[in-house]
This record gives structure tokens, C-alpha cells and sequence, in this order.
């Protein structure tokens, strides 16, 4: 799926990023948000929520249909299924692009944009693709990028509907992991990370509870987040010990809810930017991880290495390091691997196996230690851009009840997993 | 079949590069890839080596199949179909003694779900998948 990975900033030893402060980010679109699409309903489809997304984030900018000369999005939607064998509808949801996913050729045809250069189509998820729209701008492939990221559910027990689970046989890399109960996906290593972690520094499940609920107290106070919506409680320290348990010791209430949904960017030059409608967030510097471990399970002290190399990166890259940080918004798919970002990259001082302290401390928004203050994933469901949109916000001065009480200058954010991410880092100053 | 009522493991499909792993299995062996250059092991096996990157020095070793218990949990609602008649399940990751950077994934046969002495020493066993290919699996040294 992914077709070139040479514009990443994955090495050590790049130096500062060659356009550091002279591309920003100047639009930000949301979706409205669902549990699941309802399979009738076409504007709160893939294709139908990603139009929705992309043309407030157009708005958002001041721009016209017409600015727009970049398209870049990815494939990674976790619909975990087609929409096929089930019928399809009337052109444009004849097929599974608009329905599972939702191209940079499907949104050019939607909003008949005239005036595209560049498309891009294959971008890995969300914090890749947002460095890969950076990179594309600051490379003068694209003036300026409209950027999407949609996140489908579709109906049916999620993970229950995913075809390698059904399958009586394990081809390729999956007869190493499959035959012994290995579930795909980012839970089962970062769980056996997260155990490696417990046993090493004496910790236990227990102390992610107050780091869940400041994130679901963080996200009430996102509008458009799925509790916000539909769910609009907070939750106890006794819900969250007392969770369903999805794999020992991870409860219901430590992973992301999948839902359905469609963020948007847009991305231009800092010379563009001063004249549009929103201050720009300038981007220092992009980075990526895309290792694997050296077994069949990553460890503890590889996850560790990694994130320690991502903040070396980011540190390179940007000119900045861990105390000119001020808003911090890491991938918290699973509570379980959050802790990793927050100790490699020392935000506010937090050394290896003191995160669990750290969450126990005062991190809400109001506070001195206003982690993720995005309400993250677990917070406003699984839509991954709210890192990003957050981070934004937070420097625009529009994040609303979630705005810090702190100096908010800088924001790092990026997903997905300590061995596999893209983190990007923003400025309200270009320099 | 397994030894452990109820589990259908998805049977592992050999292909070019993991051939030599899978009939060693057939054989009750363990076989690992070995970088003669760099004396590194490798599992699974790897179209080349993880540390110099050349494809032309592997070897297949076969190892002792002497190993420890790194960590556990257990199974009680897998997305995986052969495992839903089988739950609660172990899965623990083990620790090859030969190099413990290493690890097998095991469902540790014989120990009951949850009963996992951590730590433990185990040992090499083989175990049938529903079309005759032996999977490598970790029973705890009594």
C-alpha cells in the first residue's frame, strides 16, 4: 500500500529540516462523528463525511475550491472489511471508494476541484501522511494540500469481521503469530511491551486509571468528540478498574472506540499563510518511525530505543528539545503505549517508569502538566487527528475549555505506536 | 491435534523462505536462520539479515529448544476463530535460552489458563495443526 517511503525523516543525523517555519497549517475541518455508518444514510458515509470534513476545512482556511492544488490522504481507514458482498448504491458510492475509504481522485471528482498538481493516495495513517503533506509542500510538489484522513466502522463486532481472523490457515508472516492466538493489530504486542514494563519498573494496570479519566474528562470538553455526543458522562476510577476485560489485564475503558468519522488539513507555505483567515501553525520538523522489532515480539527495550530515537529525530529536526515543548499530544490508542511517548520523549521531565506517577500528578487542562489535552482517542474515539486538531487549536488560542492555562507555543503530536509513527512538530512562531 | 481442548490453531502455510523452518518442524526440530557473518540468530525467519542486510550468509541451526517464561496473559475473548472454543487460553511469550533476544509466542500446553509460573524454564515440544504441519509449542519444565 505504501509506494515510497524516501521522503520520510526516519535517520538520524538529517539535520534541521530543510523547510523548517516555511510551511504551515492554515485549515482544520471535523466530520461529524458516529459509532457506525447505518449503511443508508450517504452523507454520514466514508465518502459523505470526508466531503463534509474537506470542505469545512477549506472554509476554515478562507480558501476557495480553487487554492487547492494538493491532495493527499491514505487507504488506512480500519474499516477492517469492504462494504462488499453487500450491494452497492448510485454513483458516486458505486464502488468501495467513497464507501471504505475515500481517494484523492474520488475527492477531486466530488468537489470538482480544477486546479490539482499532486495526488496521493497511499499515505501509511495519519502521522505519516501529516509529515508527508509537509514534506510535499515544503518540496513546492503542492502549493497548497488539502489533507483527509477518514476512520471507518462499519456494522458487526469490530475485529470479529476481519478475514485473516475467520481464516483455518496462517500464510506468510501470520503462520509465526496466528496459530498461537496473535491478533493483528497494535494491541496484543504493545500489551506484551506494557507487561514487560510492569514487571521491570514494579508498576501495574491499575495506574492508567487516572490518565483515562482526565482523557475522557478532556474529551467532554471536545463538541464534536464521540462522548461528547453520545455518551456525554464522565467515567469513575471504579468503572475503569472494574471494565470489561478485552485481554488481561486491558479493560474496555484503555482502548480507542472505533468510530466512524473524517478529519481534514490544510497545508501551505508560510509565505501564503499570512494572508489567509486563521493565524498559521507553522510545522519545525516532521519525523517517522517505521522499524519492527527483532522477534516475533517487540520488546520493552526496543519500543524504548525507538521513541528514543524519534525524540532525537524530532530534537534534530526542529532545533527545539523536550522543555520547549508545551502541548503534547501522543497516540493513546491503547492507554497501554501512551506512557512510552510521554518517558522517551521526557516531556516535563518524566523519566523512564515514572509515567504511571506523572498520570497520578495534575494533568488537566486548568493544570501545569496539561497532558493530551485532546482529550486524545480514548477521549473523543478513535479518529486520531484530534492529536493533530488539538495541537492546533491549542496555538490558534481556540481550544475552548480545553485551552491550557499554560504558555502554548509549541505542540508535538503523531500516532501510531512507538515502533510505527510519524510525530510532527508545530510553532506559532516560524523560527 | 492440539493438546488443548478445543483450540484449532490456523495451520502455517509454508512459502519459499519459511520451507526449510516448517519441514525442520515435521522433523521435531527447531531450525533457526543464522547469520554466519554476524553470528545472529533470526525468528521468523528473514529474507535477509537484520543486522548487515546481506541475504547470503544464512544457515539454518538448529537449537536446543531450552527457553524461560518472559510474560503471560490470558485469552478469554479471541477475534481468532480456532481460538473461541478454546478460551481462556494462555499466551505467553517465551525467551530462547541459546539468545533471549528470541522469543516464540506459546499457549504453554499443560499449564492451566492463568496459572502461569512466570519465569519458568520451558521446553521445546511439537504440536499438530489441522493439515498434519507441526507447530513448535512450550510446555514448563516440571
Amino acid at each position: 500500500m505504501v509506494s515510497d517511503t524516501s521522503w520520510m525523516r526516519n535517520r538520524e543525523g538529517m539535520g534541521l529540516w530543510e523547510h523548517r517555519g516555511k510551511v504551515a497549517v492554515v485549515g482544520w475541518g471535523q466530520s461529524h462523528m458516529d459509532r457506525r455508518w447505518d449503511g443508508v444514510t450517504m452523507d454520514r458515509s466514508c465518502g459523505g463525511l470526508t466531503k463534509e470534513a474537506c470542505l469545512k476545512a477549506i472554509a476554515d482556511a478562507g480558501l476557495s475550491l480553487d487554492d487547492i492544488d494538493g491532495l493527499i490522504t491514505s487507504r488506512e481507514t480500519r474499516a477492517e472489511q469492504t462494504w462488499a458482498p453487500r450491494p452497492y448504491f448510485d454513483p458516486p458510492y458505486d464502488t468501495e471508494d467513497g464507501l471504505t475509504y475515500a481517494s484523492a481522485d474520488w475527492i477531486q471528482r466530488e468537489l470538482g476541484l480544477k486546479n490539482v498538481k499532486y495526488l496521493k493516495s497511499d499515505a501509511p495513517y495519519i502521522g505519516p501522511m501529516m509529515g508527508l503533506a509537509a514534506q510535499a509542500v515544503g518540496d513546492g510538489l503542492c502549493q497548497t494540500a488539502l489533507v483527509w484522513y477518514p476512520m471507518v466502522n462499519l456494522e458487526g463486532r469490530y475485529g470479529h469481521n476481519n478475514p485473516q481472523n475467520l481464516n483455518q490457515e496462517a500464510p506468510g508472516a501470520t503462520a509465526f503469530s496466528l496459530p498461537w492466538g496473535y491478533q493483528n493489530g497494535a494491541m496484543f504486542n504493545n500489551l506484551v511491551v506494557f507487561l514487560q514494563y510492569c514487571k521491570k519498573y514494579g508498576k501495574s494496570h491499575d495506574g492508567l486509571a487516572p490518565l483515562c479519566l482526565n482523557l475522557r474528562r478532556n474529551g467532554l470538553m471536545t463538541d464534536w468528540g464521540y462522548y461528547s455526543l453520545h455518551e456525554p458522562y464522565q467515567l469513575t476510577r471504579e468503572d475503569y478498574l472494574n471494565g470489561r476485560v478485552i485481554e488481561e489485564p486491558l479493560v474496555i475503558y484503555d482502548c480507542d472506540r472505533p468510530v466512524n468519522t473524517c478529519a481534514a488539513f490544510i497545508f501551505t507555505t508560510a509565505e501564503r499563510a499570512r494572508d489567509l483567515r486563521q493565524k498559521p501553525v507553522y510545522v519545525l520538523n516532521h519525523a517517522q518511525n517505521n522499524g519492527r522489532g527483532r522477534s516475533t515480539m517487540a520488546t520493552l527495550e526496543e519500543h524504548q530505543e525507538a521513541v528514543a530515537s524519534l525524540a532525537r529525530k524530532m530534537w534534530e529536526g526542529s532545533g527545539l528539545g523536550a522543555s520547549d515543548v508545551d502541548i503534547f499530544n501522543p497516540y493513546d490508542g491503547y492507554l497501554t503505549f501512551t506512557q512510552q511517548f510521554l518517558e522517551g520523549f521526557q516531556w516535563h521531565g518524566v523519566k523512564w517508569g515514572e509515567a504511571h506517577d506523572f498520570y497520578a500528578d495534575d494533568t488537566r487542562v486548568e493544570g501545569p502538566h496539561p497532558f493530551l489535552s485532546s482529550g486524545g482517542n480514548n477521549g473523543t474515539g478513535r479518529n486520531r487527528a484530534v492529536l493533530f486538531s488539538d495541537s492546533i487549536q491549542q496555538l490558534r488560542g481556540t481550544a475552548g475549555p480545553r485551552q491550557v492555562t499554560v504558555k502554548a507555543d509549541t505542540a508535538l503530536a503523531g500516532c501510531n505506536t512507538p515502533d510505527s509513527c510519524g510525530f510532527m512538530m508545530f510553532s506559532k512562531h516560524p523560527s | 491435534m492440539s493438546t488443548i481442548p478445543g483450540l484449532e490453531r490456523p495451520a502455517p502455510v509454508p512459502n519459499e523462505l519459511t520451507k526449510p523452518f516448517w519441514d525442520a518442524c515435521n522433523e521435531r526440530r527447531l531450525v533457526l536462520q543464522n547469520c554466519t557473518a554476524c553470528a545472529r540468530l533470526h525468528y521468523p525467519p528473514a529474507p535477509r539479515c537484520s543486522q548487515c542486510g546481506s541475504p547470503d550468509n544464512f544457515e539454518w541451526k538448529e537449537v536446543e529448544g531450552k527457553g524461560h517464561i518472559d510474560v503471560f496473559m490470558v485469552i478469554r475473548d479471541s477475534r481468532i476463530r480456532g481460538f473461541r472454543s478454546a478460551q481462556p487460553i494462555n499466551f505467553a511469550v517465551i525467551t530462547l535460552d541459546e539468545d533471549p533476544g528470541i522469543n516464540f509466542l506459546s499457549n504453554l500446553p499443560g499449564t492451566p489458563p492463568g496459572e502461569v509460573p512466570m519465569g519458568a524454564p520451558v521446553e521445546l515440544i511439537f504440536e499438530e495443526t489441522s493439515t498434519g504441519q507441526l507447530v513448535h509449542e512450550w510446555q514448563v519444565v516440571s
